[in-house]
């Protein structure tokens, strides 16, 4: 299986839906080989201690976990592939970094795949580069399937294909229309079709991104089947009880502020139920390209009283911020799946998601709006915040729809696909 | 004789922690101990000890032919008293040698004057007072923070009973007249204006040291020769910048300290200026004419204007959202509520969120605790929405507040409305009870009437019968009935009293029984 980001080193939903998966698929008894192209030159020492497992940062005496690591093998490559940027975004990254002075080590952490000389700055070539090494890989690792997760992987997954022979799958998590919108970035559409071309099935998270890979990928539906995400239960600590400091409601937006996650829409949202009830507060939690625009918009509008950043958020603080909500909001524009709602629901927070979200295709106890109706979406938060009926039947009845979300259902759907090809 | 008016500005903020949305509602100490005092002992070692130590050494060797004035803000007081006594200290031996004016500004070097005359002026006194008490001087001219000055603050400032104040010869507001002589207000022309010369000022602040610079290295010599070229007939040459330039802005490296070490004996002995503070400039120069500044002006950046504090989103949303708690705050008597206040109005908070300068951080990049101004803002919000929820629950709601007292009122109305109806309806219960109690009044239950009620009934009963009635009595009836009788009543009942020796206990209770049947009449009425 070839990824790119595997817990704790998660920048996105990816990552937590390629580790829930392998896990579901460790309990179906599918043997797992995971590889990762190593993104920053400081994650050895956590790489390595996910690798032996012998202190890994989350509880590993748990049963569940002996048992996932008797089937899961995980490597990790030497490269620059960082997750979520385009070819030109990463260049001028990899600029930033190399006048900020941090380090860009080309050590690659295998011993037998170490390779000598420097590493250059397109990121096409890092994905040739990650292609080569698997195809390296292809040859000595022993294996039934090849499963690669989105188009930074996709050449090392062809690569491997015929190097062995054996079959692949491809798992869209996000097409270049979701990340871009329709400015789409020829390079990675052109991966992303290659990759599915070359495919035996082609795994899509949702009917939504199902749609978009047969109508604008033009790939066979026959072989698309979507493969709905599922939440990784154990990844959740249960969420601490913990009161809020304030009389007023809060209502959260989660996730990176990019122009795919739509979080103008909120603040807009925000602003309208702010001029009708004082009593509530704001929260947009994430990271992005569109943060600072975003604090002019609320500095504009008078509302950063009420509507407040956190920046980026890890592990604990996400589940503070869900403990202290009264509405989660997903207002994405467009969102392959979307987990964050679930881990919301999880946490007994009613959820508002767009309709443009794969989510919604399996949410039932969830209200759902177009993510441009900034009066719908003000309309639906604010029933929840004061109409105790829907929000009380939301917080009891969405927690046990999310629970009964399991990954080993889904990966019970992605074995079968392994075995249609194998 | 011309004069050099020199006044060094010293200032540092109590910056910010960073301040967490976790912690809002949670947390309330907003501010970094630890980088204020490490910053405040850094700036005490690098430039305030050598230089305060440099000018002892001037005035000493100069006597009173070498004068200098400072403004330091209340803020930076308060954290020398926290973080460095020994500058605090090195202030008071200048202050003693009689050759220093301390001026008078806004306690937290806010931007109140803005804003709000009864804050500006509260901070003022506050401010005053603080002089007085470590320096023991009472300031006479003003300057208020990073020189901002229009016609209306000078007025104000006018009003307060300050004779000059300081401030900046933006090129805009002076067109072809010089800074060098002395201005008045343009509405108030008691009040006299000192205009800093912003070339020969600069050429020390910022460009002393830049090699790219046409005149670097700067000298004494050059400097004093740029003074003589000034004509004979401008009177003064106002030097105005900030003290943080010595050692700071200027490292000692740059040779700034010997430059000043060296300036007044080359002034001395190859010019005809003198060395004078503000209020001795003031009181010898005449006047040449109002100054018209009806947008306020500043001693910032090349626009000389607001921009640096006040004008982008983030800035005016702070600072307004800052400012509507004013009246809240105004009356209420919570010390920490009121020291906050304070500081957080502190200029820097919003010097930190200007987006002028994106690409060329140079000097405003000072001691900056943040990143981009969006950190900064989102910092300050943070620490501000929790300000504003301590005030909300700690000072009440606000007497201009027009809905609050609308809800006030209603709530007040209900309330009368509620008390009212509870009233009446206890009223109609007591008359019930009394006309109940009426139809079976016993001739003892008159210990129970009010006053008025027996007066009443003294009126219709015969006293002969009364005192009949009474002579059985309890002692709590005899000595509510006997005061409530009239002065002629009283004297038949002493005198019957004395002939009812042997009256038979029939008429007794004959004559209780009529008085009872009196009552009852009276209780149906």
């Amino acid at each position: 299986m070839f990824g790119w980001e595997f817990p704790p080193h998660i920048t996105g939903g990816l990552g937590t839906a390629c580790f829930g998966l392998t896990k579901g698929l460790a309990k179906r008894d599918v043997d797992v080989t995971f590889v990762v192209p190593k993104a920053y030159g400081d994650e050895d020492q956590q790489a390595v201690k996910l690798v032996n497992a012998s202190d890994v940062p989350f509880d590993i005496t748990d049963e569940e976990y002996k048992e996932f690591w008797s089937h899961i093998k995980y490597m990790e490559v030497g490269s620059n592939i960082i997750p979520y940027v385009d070819p030109q975004e990463y260049t001028k990254t990899y600029e930033e970094n190399k006048k900020t002075g941090e380090s860009f080590t080309s050590n690659v952490f295998s011993k037998h795949y170490e390779f000598s000389g420097t590493y250059s700055l397109n990121l096409m070539e890092e994905v040739a580069r990650f292609a080569l090494i698997a195809s390296g890989l292809a040859a000595k690792e022993n294996f039934d399937v090849i499963h690669a997760h989105d188009w930074l992987t996709y050449p090392a997954g062809i690569a491997a294909k015929k190097t062995s022979g054996k079959p692949l799958i491809v798992h869209m998590h996000a097409t270049e229309f979701d990340r871009s919108g329709e400015h789409v970035n020829q390079q990675v559409y052109d991966i992303e079709r290659e990759g599915m071309m070359e495919a035996d099935k082609v795994i899509t998270v949702s009917n939504l991104t199902r749609n978009i890979v047969i109508n604008k990928y033009g790939i066979d539906p026959d072989k698309v089947i979507t493969v709905h995400n599922a939440v990784d239960h154990t990844m959740l600590k249960d969420a601490k009880n913990i009161k809020k400091p304030y009389k007023e409601k809060l209502v959260t937006f989660l996730g990176r502020i990019t122009l795919q996650k739509g979080p103008e829409y909120f603040i807009e949202a925000a602003y309208k139920i702010l001029q009708k009830d004082p009593n509530v507060r704001f929260v947009m939690a994430g990271s992005g390209d569109m943060l600072n625009r975003m604090i002019e918009r609320v500095a504009h509008l008078r509302i950063a009283d009420k509507f407040h950043f956190t920046g980026f958020l890890k592990g604990d603080d996400v589940n503070r911020v869900f403990s202290m909500s009264d509405v989660f909001v997903m207002p994405s524009v467009s969102e392959p799946f979307g987990i964050v709602p679930l881990e919301a629901m999880r946490s007994s927070v009613p959820v508002v998601i767009s309709k443009q979200s794969g989510v919604a295709e399996v949410l039932v106890h969830a209200l759902k709006i177009d993510f441009w109706d900034i009066d719908g979406m003000a309309d639906a938060i604010y029933g929840l915040l004061h109409y105790k009926g829907i929000s009380t039947m939301f917080q009891k009845l969405g927690k046990k729809e999310v629970e009964g979300l399991k990954w080993e259902n889904a990966a019970l759907k992605v074995k079968a696909v392994y075995e249609s090809v194998i | 004789m011309r004069s050099i008016c020199f006044y060094f500005q010293v200032h540092q903020p109590y910056r910010l922690r960073n301040y967490r949305f976790f912690d809002i509602g949670e947390k309330h100490d907003y501010f970094d101990t630890y980088s204020n005092s490490f910053i405040m002992r850094r700036v005490a070692d690098k430039n305030y000890l050598p230089m305060n130590a440099l000018l002892l050494d001037l005035i000493n060797e100069y006597g009173s032919a070498f004068k200098v004035s400072f403004s330091i803000s209340g803020v930076a007081l308060d954290q020398f008293a926290e973080y460095a006594p020994d500058v605090l200290e090195s202030f008071k031996r200048l202050a003693d040698s009689g050759n220093v004016e301390f001026l008078a500004e806004t306690y937290s070097h806010s931007l109140s004057a803005l804003k709000s005359r009864e804050e500006f002026e509260k901070q003022v006194k506050i401010q005053s007072d603080k002089i007085k008490q470590y320096f023991g001087v009472e300031p006479t001219t003003f300057r208020n923070t990073e020189l901002i000055y229009s016609d209306e603050i000078g007025t104000m400032v006018a009003d307060m009973g300050y004779k000059t104040m300081l401030t900046e010869g933006a090129k805009h507001v002076l067109g072809w007249r010089s800074p060098n002589y002395a201005y008045t207000n343009a509405i108030n022309p008691k009040l006299k204006l000192l205009l800093k010369n912003f070339q020969l000022s600069d050429d020390i602040a910022f460009r002393f040291s830049q090699q790219s610079w046409g005149e670097w290295p700067l000298t004494s010599e050059k400097f004093v020769d740029w003074l003589n070229n000034i004509d004979q007939k401008e009177e003064v040459v106002n030097l105005f910048m900030d003290y943080e330039t010595f050692g700071e802005h200027q490292w000692e490296e740059t040779g700034i300290f010997n430059f000043m070490r060296a300036l007044p004996g080359r002034v001395f002995s190859h010019s005809n200026y003198t060395f004078n503070t503000p209020s001795e400039v003031a009181e010898t120069l005449q006047p040449v004419g109002p100054i018209h500044v009806p947008v306020p002006i500043s001693w910032a950046d090349e626009e000389r204007d607001l921009t640096a504090w006040l004008g982008n989103d983030l800035q005016d949303e702070a600072f307004d959202k800052l400012y509507s708690l004013e009246s809240k705050i105004k009356n209420c008597g919570d010390e920490q509520i009121q020291r906050d206040w304070l500081l957080l109005q502190t200029s820097d908070h919003f010097y930190y969120m200007c987006t002028k300068w994106f690409s060329d951080g140079d000097v405003h990049k000072y001691f900056n605790p943040y990143g981009t101004p969006y950190d900064a803002f989102i910092n300050f919000m943070n620490v501000l929405s929790d300000f504003i929820i301590r005030v909300d629950t700690i000072c009440g709601s606000p007497k201009d507040d027009r809905k609050d007292i609308k809800e006030m009122a209603e709530k007040l109305m209900d309330e009368m409305e509620d008390a009212t109806r509870k009233k009446i309806k206890s009223s109609k219960k007591k008359v019930k009870k009394t006309i109940d109690q009426g139809k079976n009044i016993k001739f003892d239950d008159i210990k129970n009437m009010s006053n008025t009620a027996i007066k009443k009934l003294v009126k219709e009963v015969d006293i002969n019968e009364l005192t009949i009635a009474l002579k059985d009595a309890s002692t709590e009836v005899k000595e509510k009935v006997i005061p409530n009788l009239n002065k002629k009543a009283r004297q038949t009942y002493d005198e019957l009293q004395q002939n009812l020796k042997t009256i038979k206990k029939a008429d007794i209770k004959k004559y209780q029984k009529a008085v009872e049947e009196k009552l009852k009449e009276l209780f149906r009425k």
